[in-house]
């Protein structure tokens, strides 16, 4: 029967140091530990998520990335074509220039022979004309050598000159 | 890391102690023995009594007893402190009563009577009458050991956690972390819910350690452990009181709702006899009976089995000494077993208590059925 009969001494200390127990532990040693604990839950659960954060940026940068890159290749792709296009116009305009200033050269050319063509045609003429006179001269001197030559021919002259 | 080192040597010689109560219980027996050998020189044929045997090992006490030796008795005098009204406060170590032998400012121990076991005062008439007893017994004794081991590993636990803030737990910590972890997540929270399970945690941790630590200081055969704490009625008594007091001032308007009048029942159950609010009060105080014998009765009843097989020997060993010492090793294998299931016992009762207690602060609290 006694196994099953509290007792009051025990009863009374028992209140006591169970009591004081829960408070002291309570207000020293729970309220710290649960308190740490749950701040490095939140402080882990923080990391975790910033990683998924700074993943996901790293994702989406990437993308962009990508996207810039593709972006400036069809970019370069235009300006290439672009390039092209105005090299091959350049040239054709320049080839252009080239055969209408080759054109007016030749022109230029073609005039400047005919002149200079005329005028040594011209100088020709000139020349022959003093040739002809000094041959013509050199004869005379070689046929009035003598003096019957010059007084036949003074009298041809003088002949042929009619007094009008 | 000493601190790691020291906690881990603690806990081996308590292992060690569980994987051979053998050494302790022997002292025990041999105590017993011896006292029945002392019994038989004053009392001629006083054969050893099982019964005796058991319960004075699972009964609270004076002093606490280390072993006897032929007439050389070794045990921890505590301190008997009672109030009478004819003698008023007496406080003097249990030592002066010379094991029960003699009286001591006119108080003994009853060897007989109402008052077996306890202080008695005598009174000139010749009657005893029971003074108030508030002497530090063998329980209260254990009790205080037990509060001491849990201030000094809790505080210095916490102190850690607040010095080591944010970084990875070490020594103490490792051991305490998981069982605080596993009562939120796996007790508190579950029973009592997100919301509200905060405030019960200190009551719920101080709880659980307090009965665990208490079940195995109990398996431990000698000096500090083997005081049945947690198996007597006296201890799971204010425990249970504690979690009905906590439950009952947390309860709200719901909860005494549902106790004195509950919507759901038709009014004739209710007036005029209040058939249901009486089972539902009926009901209120039979959880925390439940706890208290539940818990009372795993330990005492481990208790019971652990010492009945040690019995054995003796009472072999009484027929004939020679069966008793083929019947011994038998019996120790038995106990180790069964310090085995009670190490078990200590954990499950401890986290039952603590798991019912918290379920039912969850029925007080809860916002609507």
């Amino acid at each position: 029967m006694e196994l099953v009969t509290p007792g009051f001494g025990l009863l009374f200390w028992m209140i006591i140091s169970f009591g004081l127990v829960l408070w002291i532990l309570k207000k020293f040693a729970w309220k710290p530990i649960l308190n740490a604990l749950k701040e490095r839950e939140h402080s882990i659960e923080d990391a975790l998520l910033s990683a998924e954060k700074a993943h996901e940026e790293m994702m989406k940068l990437e993308a962009d990335n990508e996207a810039m890159i593709r972006k400036v290749k069809v970019e370069r792709d235009g300006l290439l074509k672009e390039a092209r296009q105005v090299k091959e116009k350049m040239i054709q305009e320049a080839k252009e220039q080239a055969s209408e200033e080759a054109g007016k050269i030749i022109e230029a050319a073609r005039l400047s022979i005919e002149n200079e063509k005329t005028a040594a045609i011209a100088d020709i003429k000139n020349q022959v004309a003093t040739f002809s006179v000094e041959i013509a001269e050199k004869i005379l001197k070689q046929k009035l050598a003598g003096k019957e030559d010059q007084k036949e021919l003074i009298d041809k002259l003088l002949n042929e000159i009619k007094f009008n | 890391m000493t601190c790691n080192s020291g906690f881990s040597a603690i806990f081996v010689i308590i292992i060690f102690l569980n994987l051979s109560p053998a050494f302790g219980y022997i002292i025990a027996l041999q105590e017993t023995e011896e006292h029945t050998h002392q019994a038989e020189s004053e009392e001629q044929n006083k054969e050893f009594k099982p019964g005796d045997f058991i319960f004075d090992h699972i009964k609270d006490a004076y002093d606490w007893h280390i072993l006897t030796y032929k007439d050389f008795h070794l045990s921890i005098p505590l301190p008997v402190i009672v109030y009478s009204k004819t003698k008023g406060l007496n406080v003097f170590l249990s030592s002066k009563f010379h094991h029960g032998h003699d009286s001591y400012k006119g108080f003994k121990i009853a060897h007989e009577g109402k008052y077996e076991g306890k202080v008695v005062e005598l009174m000139e008439d010749g009657t005893d009458t029971r003074p108030i007893d508030l002497s530090i017994s063998k329980n209260v004794f254990a009790i205080f050991i037990c509060i001491i081991l849990m201030l000094w590993v809790f505080i210095s636990v916490a102190r850690v956690y607040k010095n080591n803030q944010g970084k990875a737990p070490k020594g103490l910590q490792n051991f305490v972390e998981p069982i605080i972890l596993f009562i939120r997540d796996e007790i508190a929270i579950p029973s009592i819910g997100e919301k509200k399970y905060e405030k019960f945690m200190p009551y719920l941790l101080t709880l659980f350690f307090f009965i665990w630590i208490n079940n195995m200081m109990g398996l431990i055969p000698i000096f500090p452990g083997g005081a049945n704490v947690t198996g007597n009625i006296t201890v799971t008594m204010v425990l249970a009181a504690f979690t009905f007091v906590v439950t009952a001032i947390n309860g709200n308007k719901f909860y005494w709702q549902e106790i004195f009048n509950s919507p759901e029942i038709p009014f004739w159950l209710k007036i005029p006899l209040p058939l249901v609010p009486i089972i539902e009060i009926i009901g209120m105080l039979t959880k925390p009976l439940i706890l208290m014998i539940r818990l009372f009765a795993n330990i005492t009843a481990g208790h019971i089995i652990a010492l009945g097989f040690f019995a054995l020997i003796f009472v072999f060993g009484d027929m004939q000494v020679t069966l008793g010492f083929v019947v011994s090793p038998l019996s120790i294998l038995f106990t180790i077993f069964m310090t085995f299931l009670e190490l078990l016992v200590a954990l499950i009762q401890a986290y039952v208590f603590t798991l019912l207690s918290a379920l039912y602060f969850g029925m007080a609290i809860a916002e609507h059925h």
